[in-house]
């Protein structure tokens, strides 16, 4: 089912995956009973790359995202495996893991408020990240902690280095929060949801942020959002989930040009997007709900939602695969799990400019 | 044909708590059967215009109109008879049905509280329609908040506020907890009532996508006051003011081609306080766009295109800015 990945073609980038999931499996036993979060999740991220995992809530993205620097808590049971640069991280040694979370591998998360220690100020908390992993003095944490926050898009970093988080607005939390993930230079930036806290016309300067990042560093990201409109902006390549497994993955143009799993294309047609205005037409519904699974079938688990299900959905599960290959049907690497794909490009609404 | 009262007016109304000015001077009307979006990003002040409405708060100032009578200087046992005309939806179902109340009382509550005499059998045939016009089984009463899915506990929301026919629907923000899928769903359920019953409704929300499908008139909201007003093909097409010409550019679109096209338009994003706001504009802190009598004037409102906009630069000739030429580095520098 592993394929071979055309590495980030958008930034011209060849080389080696920095990070390769390979099967990954995550559930958790709750008081309900077992939960199976992530189902056989496979992807490769090539150096420079920004791939864009999209889903509704509940079908585990995060906590895809988690599990690669070994954030969940011991109740999750992991499976699977995730290599950096060689180098398995699933079921190594805490005191490993710890050297590799925030120097190799990043996080921001959803709310930059409850990830910022009230009582510092943001340059003795980004300091605080290169003193402990780069060994670095105060002073000179302090001054690399203003060229962070410039590099971010702090105004006046200098002053805004000795602000105290509740004198930032959220935005700048966020941005600050980027400054810290990237003081070590890490090969690969995992972001959860970094805009959805905030307001639109903040996102647009956080999302410029990480485009930036991996222009001028070269960072890996992993932007895990449920916002098309996000992924469109930044992503190069695209990961859809659905009820923890990986159904859709493409080049970011060809996802959205011609979807293949059915819940992709319900995913995009019920997204409201200025300017696809219709009048009294409606927005596309998907009927149901994400399923919360305590095992995962051997069916295909989008089928009770889907128009095209039959029993061969209800009897196996599809796996993620190449649907005609090089044919009109999908691009080299556009890969989906249906057994009844999308037939033709998605019909581009008329335009209208009323 | 006789005049129908608006079945919303507002004038001049404000709303300070202590030092914060939450809404200051806001002024908007909407007529019987129309759907106006009220647009804001998160500390605007929207939600409180639809609190004032409501009166959960009581507005510092102005005057608030519900089918022509001012309700803003009602009594409490006044404004009780006015309290079936108007209604409000919020953002988080969870939170705003009582966990311990079936779903059947729930919906039934607002019959219970207007006094009206009915007999048990009629308010249970009652609670049954208005599920079922929200699309719900009429099962559905004998279960508890906790036991729906979200999608699901909106639509009893939605069912709660319809049940004493208002004349004015309040929506805070309706769909911003739900998934796509489901957002969508609920939208169209909205928009689908609302044609059909043809009450008028002030649809609050941070996004303009989400309003397209719905509203009529579009009032965008900055820090307390109404920026611009103006029809919904207006505002989409021929947006004046530069801050809603900004929400509609930073508003990233589902399409990946379109979307690289686009020309951004960074605003800086050190949001100014309701507790001490700019002078003269107050959106000028963060407009790429700003020159010396922004800081010193306050903009009136313009009228342009049948709408409105208060900016120095939008003339009624129809001369109006656009944003995206501005040379932004300073802003953001």
């Amino acid at each position: 089912m592993t394929t071979v990945e055309r590495p980030g073609t958008a930034s011209g980038l060849l080389g080696a995956p920095v990070l390769e999931i390979r099967d990954l499996s995550v559930s958790f036993t709750t008081e309900g009973g077992t939960v199976s979060a992530v189902h056989r999740v496979s992807l490769d991220l090539a150096p420079g790359e920004i791939v864009g995992m999209v889903g509704e809530s509940g079908c585990g993205k995060s906590v895809t995202a988690m599990s690669i620097a070994g954030l969940l808590p011991s109740s999750a049971r992991i499976s699977g495996s995730v290599r950096l640069r060689g180098t398995e991280l699933v079921g190594t040694r805490e005191s490993v893991l710890r050297r590799v979370r925030g120097k190799e591998i990043a996080y921001i998360f959803q709310e930059p408020m409850t990830s910022l220690n009230p009582v510092l100020t943001v340059g003795r908390q980004i300091g605080e990240v290169l003193q402990v992993h780069e060994r670095m003095s105060r002073p000179a944490a302090r001054a690399r902690a203003v060229e962070l926050l410039s590099l971010v898009g702090i105004p006046s970093a200098s002053k805004r280095v000795d602000n105290y988080p509740h004198q930032l607005s959220g935005g700048m939390r966020q941005r600050v929060m980027i400054a810290m993930a990237v003081a070590c230079g890490p090969k690969v930036l995992v972001a959860d949801e970094p805009t959805t806290a905030l307001d639109v016309t903040v996102q647009a300067g956080i999302l410029q942020v990480l485009r930036d990042l991996r222009d001028r560093l070269g960072t890996t990201i992993l932007i895990i959002t449920h916002d098309l409109g996000v992924i469109a902006d930044v992503a190069d390549r695209v990961v859809v989930m659905y009820a923890g497994r990986v159904v859709e993955r493409a080049q970011v143009t060809d996802l959205f040009a011609h979807p293949l799993h059915r819940y992709t294309a319900g995913l995009l047609s019920a997204s409201p997007t200025p300017g696809k205005h219709a009048g009294t037409a409606r927005l596309q519904e998907i009927p149901g709900l994400v399923p919360v699974l305590s095992s995962q079938p051997d069916a295909c688990t989008f089928a009770d939602r889907c128009p095209a299900a039959d029993s061969q959905c209800r009897d196996s599960a599809p796996p993620l695969e190449g649907v005609g290959t090089g044919t009109a049907l999908g691009a080299k690497d556009h890969l989906a799990a249906c057994w009844h794909p999308c037939p033709a490009p998605r019909t581009q609404p008329e335009e209208t400019n009323l | 044909m006789t005049p129908q009262p608006n079945a919303l007016e507002l004038e001049d109304l404000v709303m300070h708590f202590g030092p914060v000015r939450a809404v200051d001077g806001v002024s908007l009307a909407i007529s019987q059967g129309r759907v106006t979006a009220l647009v804001g990003e998160s500390g605007s002040g929207k939600s409180t215009v639809g609190r004032c409405v409501v009166r959960l708060v009581e507005p510092t100032a102005g005057i608030v109109r519900i089918g022509g009578t001012d309700v803003s200087h009602l009594s409490r046992r006044q404004l009780r008879r006015h309290r079936s005309e108007v209604s409000i939806v919020f953002q988080d179902p969870a939170g705003s049905l009582d966990p311990r109340m079936l779903v059947g009382d729930v919906v039934a509550e607002p019959l219970r509280l207007s006094g009206e005499r009915i007999s048990r059998r009629d308010r249970e045939a009652r609670v049954a329609r208005e599920l079922g016009r929200v699309g719900l089984r009429a099962e559905v009463a004998r279960r508890y908040p906790h036991e729906l899915s979200g999608g699901q506990r909106q639509r009893v929301s939605i069912a709660r506020a319809l049940i004493s026919e208002p004349t004015l629907l309040i929506a805070d923000e309706p769909t911003s907890a739900l998934d796509v899928s489901v957002q969508a769903s609920v939208l169209n359920l909205l928009a689908d009532l609302q044609r059909d019953i043809g009450f008028a409704c002030l649809f609050i929300t941070h996004d303009l996508s989400a309003v397209e499908y719905l509203a009529d008139e579009i009032a965008v909201m900055y820090l307390g006051q109404l920026v611009e007003t103006g029809s919904r093909e207006q505002i989409f097409t021929r947006p004046a003011h530069p801050y809603t010409q900004a929400l509609l550019a930073a508003a990233p679109v589902a399409d990946p081609v379109r979307q690289r096209q686009r020309q951004p338009v960074l605003l800086g994003d050190d949001l100014p306080s309701a507790l001490d706001p700019p002078s003269g504009c107050r959106f000028r802190t963060r407009c790429p766009l700003a020159f010396d009598r922004c800081a010193t004037e306050v903009p009136a409102q313009v009228e342009i295109g049948g709408g409105k906009a208060a900016c120095h630069l939008v003339q009624p000739d129809g001369t109006r800015p656009d944003v995206r030429t501005a040379d932004n580095s300073e802003v953001l520098s």
